[in-house]
Parts: C-alpha cells; structure tokens; sequence
C-alpha cells in the first residue's frame, strides 16, 4: 500500500457560529432565575459554553451545557448525554488529583446535561502565541530572544506529558484547548514587556473528547494532532515544535516510545488508504 | 444515443471511473473506455468515483458550498471543499456503513429487492422499542462493525428466543425494533459527525450523497440538525443517490472543461484512490 502524502487539514477559522443566541433560556430551568444570567461564550458541536457563578457571586465559573439534539432518539440521547457529561467530569478528578493542571469540577447534573468547573483567568495560548509572534514581527526581531517561547513550548511539552502520564488522552489538542493562567499579575502591566506574554501555567481545557487510555497509540495521535495544530495555526512557531517533544520526552517513564510512534503516525497521517 | 438524438460528433470526451471500487468492473470499464476513445478519436478523463457522486449532489441540488456526507456500501465519509481539494474530515474507521445495512439485511434473510437499505428502512418504521448498541463516534470518525457484531447476536438471540420483551415498555421485541435500533444508532452517528464538521468549517449546508443518503429516515434527522443550526440539508432521492454514470459524465466534463485529459498511457484504474487526491481546478 503505497504512502499518500495527503495535504494537512485547513484549520478552522475563528468563524462566528451561524446562530448565536444570547438568551440563556436554552439553559435548564436551575439557571433562569439567576440575577446575573450565564453569558455565552461559544457554541460548538456538542455544546454551549457559559461563563457564570458558583455559590457566590464573586466565584466565576464555567458552565458547560449539552442541549438535547432533537435529532436523536429521546432514550439514545439521554444515554449520550449522561455518559459524555460523567466521563469528562472523571477525567477531569482524575487530572486533578494526580496533579496535571486542569479546571477544578464544581457541580454537575448528567441528566440535564451540564457541568460546572472553574473558571480559568487568563487567556487560550492560540491568542497570546500570536500576539507574541505579530509583536515580534511588528519591531523587527528576526532571530534570537526566543527563549520564552521556548519555555512556553517546554511547559506545554511537560502538561502533556503529564496527563499521558497517568492514563489520559486528550483527544482534541489544539492551541485552543491549552490556556495560559494568569497568576500573580496584574491585569494592567500585563502586556508592558513582551515576554510577560507568554507568562503563566499552562492549563488543559475541554476534555469532552479525552478517555482513559495507555495505548501508545493514542498518545501520539494526541501529540501529533497537537503538532498540526501548531503547523496549520502558528507556522512561524513551528520550528519550535521539538521543544514541545523534548520535554514531553523527559516527563514520564515510557515517553521515548511515544516519541517513537509519533514517527509512524506521521508517516501515515491520520487517514487510511481508500477501497471502493 | 439514438433516443437522445446525438451523434459522436455531439460527444466531447470519454469519462470513465478510474477508482475507486472493485478491480474486474474498473478494469473492464476502463478497457472498453479506451477502445472508444481510439476508435472515435475523443479524448480520455479518468474520474474518482466519490467526486463524480459530490459533484452529481451540487448540480442536481443547487447546493453551493456544502459539507457533503457520502454514505454507500462502500464509504463513509464527512467532505468539506477547501482550497482546490475536497478535504475528508471525517470517515468511518473500518465498513461502511452501507455494508453494516446490507449484511444485516442477510442476517434477517430479507429481501434484496430493490435494496436490502430500502427494505430495512421499511421494516424500521414499524419498530418501536430501541435496544442498546455501541456507539462509536471518535472526533470526525466512526466504526461500525462493533455495532453489526451487537445486532447480529441480539438477532440470534431473538431467533432463539422469540418471547422476549422490552423491560422498559413491556412489548415483544420483534426484528422490526432490531431494524428501527440500528437506523437511529447508526444515523445518529452520521449526523453528528457531519454536525461536528459543520461547526468546524463554519458552514451550515449539508448535502448528502450515496445509496444509504436516499434513507428518508436520514434525511430527517440531517434536517433537523440543519434547522438547529439556522441551516439546511440537501438531498436527492435514489435515481441520483446510487450510482449512475451521468455523474461520472459530468464531473469529467467539469474536469475536462479546465483542460483536464487523460493520456492514454495513463488510462489506468485503482481499486485505491481517496477523494482527497483529486486536484479541483473547476472551483474557486
């Protein structure tokens, strides 16, 4: 079977979701009598995301609703609802409790189809990579002074690392899907120095497509969706991509087979050969 | 030739399908393909298949920018067109999902006149009672041949054991509700692997195309989703959905209007040819 070099994906767009409504009454009942009623984020596939409180108004929090698809058979689509909401909220617990740095769970509901987590302050790393990157180019640094990129990508190497670590695979890892928590600094002077920018831990968000896997296989699936993420999102930080492998290589016991793997699955991309 | 009144002088090129699909059929379609191509001197375009069926959907529909589903006994697969290609966002792992259909349809022993789909669908609107199956949707992809396995044995098991109830309603489980189970399970799979491109690409068109896309049941549930989503879904109905050669005449035809031919040292077939491979210079 001969090997197809097939043109990588084109990533999406940040495209406004055909129907963005703010009414939060699509939100179950629980929700409709709050003073301050959820804001929506964004609307995927699957889900709504809100950004509201918990217990105290001072609490933000993130609030993650799957509407029911009309589409589907009512006890078909309760059976999906439920099992979707209960197998991210475990992967999150597990996350937390072996310490990769992922939202706190708050409260969940599986049969109306909702979860709470914490709300993460700070921004996704796709935002503030290239606002890193158009700054550079803006004051004219061709080479050098890369390190804080650098850092960023070893750091992103090592959470990954992590949650494969212990038996998790994320399942959509984009650079959207990776966000950077804003600790310590002060909203204002943020953005004084430019390499403030890339500053922050760096947290993994939206598990609604991760599982609990050791397969080596899916780890560098994982890795290599990542890496085209990378390539089709942020070209020109590309280069700096085998940062991200290298310290994902140190993180855990049994990364350098991974490491390994990553090379077939690139070679073969991610789609088979076709037969009639 | 004669009913339509046209004569070889009427005839632009010959269009024959390259791939993919079985090797004997390829073969001897592409050796008869040659034969008339140098007995009347027209020039050869090898068409892929799945783009003849994509570009079939887009002429009969009016569809313009579509995220097309191709379900047949063969593929299975969530296309999007970007950037000179018809992109696969999504394809199923393993069968198809038109074979998943037609080998449950032998497993029931019903007819397969005119389709063993058809004849499922048919049975399927008198089931009521939906029984658990896998349900296997990864990201953009499925796999279907853990679900044929589920419902042959619980076919066996209704065979063996024809008394069986529904514990939640009570009624007997009759092969109607076995057919009514795998429809709505396995075009809940499709639609919302199609919906998940949808949100991806930002496009709220659907067309669907293959034999398995002239299902009304389908339809239905692609509508709805559309509709959710402010969009709407394109179909046809089985004189364009199954295979035909008009679509393999047309999308050569677009092929060959942008100066498209085939040498015939290259008039070869494949039993391999993905729809990604196809360079598509006759959209923007």
């Amino acid at each position: 079977m001969e090997i197809q070099a097939i043109p990588p994906l084109p990533q999406a767009p940040a495209v406004e979701p055909p129907v963005l409504s703010e009414s939060p009454s699509l939100l179950p009942p629980v929700f409709q009598n709050d003073s301050s009623a959820p804001k929506l984020i964004t609307q995927g596939a699957e889900a709504l995301l809100y950004r509201s409180t918990y217990l105290l108004p001072e609490i933000p929090c993130a609030l993650k609703y799957r509407p029911s698809k009309p589409y589907r058979h009512p006890i078909l689509d309760a059976r999906l609802t439920k099992h979707r909401i209960l197998s991210e909220a475990r992967v999150l617990v597990k996350c937390r409790k072996e310490g990769v740095p992922v939202p706190a769970v708050y409260a969940l509901d599986e049969k109306e189809g909702w979860l709470m987590v914490e709300w993460i302050e700070g921004e996704v790393v796709r935002i503030k990579l290239n606002e890193w990157l158009r700054n550079r180019k803006e004051s004219g640094i061709q080479e050098g002074g890369e390190e804080h990129l650098k850092g960023l990508m070893r750091r992103i190497g090592s959470a990954v690392g992590r949650m494969h670590g212990i038996g998790i695979v994320h399942g959509d890892l984009t650079t959207s899907n990776l966000m950077l928590r804003l600790n310590g600094i002060s909203i204002g002077d943020e953005a004084t120095t430019d390499d403030r920018i890339l500053d922050g831990e760096v947290v993994l968000i939206d598990f609604g497509l991760a599982s609990q896997s050791t397969a080596d296989e899916d780890r560098a699936v994982d890795l290599y969706v990542l890496e085209r993420a990378f390539g089709s999102t942020h070209p020109r930080a590309e280069p700096l991509f085998s940062e991200v492998l290298d310290a994902y290589g140190q993180s855990f016991k049994g990364a350098n087979i991974v490491l390994k793997k990553l090379e077939d699955v690139r070679m073969r991309g991610r789609k088979r050969s076709m037969l009639g | 030739m004669a009913e339509a009144k046209v004569t070889m002088n009427d005839v632009n090129c010959i269009c024959y399908t390259k791939g993919p699909g079985m090797g004997a059929p390829l073969q001897s379609v592409a050796i008869a393909a040659r034969m008339m191509s140098l007995l009347w001197k027209k020039e050869l375009v090898g068409v892929n298949h799945c783009v003849g069926h994509i570009e079939m959907g887009r002429e009969i529909t009016g569809a313009d920018n579509p995220i097309v589903l191709y379900v047949s006994g063969g593929n299975t697969q969530v296309v999007a067109y970007a950037e000179q290609r018809y992109r696969i966002f999504g394809e199923a792992l393993d069968i198809a999902v038109g074979n998943c259909l037609d080998r449950f349809a032998r497993t029931l022993e019903i007819s397969n006149d005119p389709a063993p789909g058809y004849n499922i669908e048919q049975l399927a609107k008198k089931g009521k009672v939906l029984l658990d199956l896998p349900y296997a949707v990864k990201g953009m992809d499925c796999s279907f041949s853990g679900i044929l396995a589920s419902i042959d044995l619980l076919a066996a098991e209704l065979k063996a054991n024809p008394e069986q109830r529904d514990p939640l309603t009570g009624d007997v489980i009759t092969t109607a509700d076995l057919c009514f189970s795998l429809q709505e399970t396995v075009y809940a799979m499709l639609v919302e692997i199609t919906e998940r491109a949808m949100a991806h690409v930002g496009s709220n068109q659907v067309l669907i195309v293959g034999g398995v896309g002239s299902n009304l049941r389908l339809q239905e549930m692609m509508g709805l989703m559309a509709k959710d989503r402010g969009g709407n879904v394109f179909a046809t109905d089985e004189r364009f959905c199954i295979d035909n050669g008009i679509m393999i005449a047309h999308a050569g035809l677009l092929a060959f209007e942008t100066g498209f031919r085939t040498a015939l040292n290259d008039s070869t077939c494949t039993q391999r040819f993905r729809t990604d491979e196809v360079f598509v210079q006759w959209r923007d």
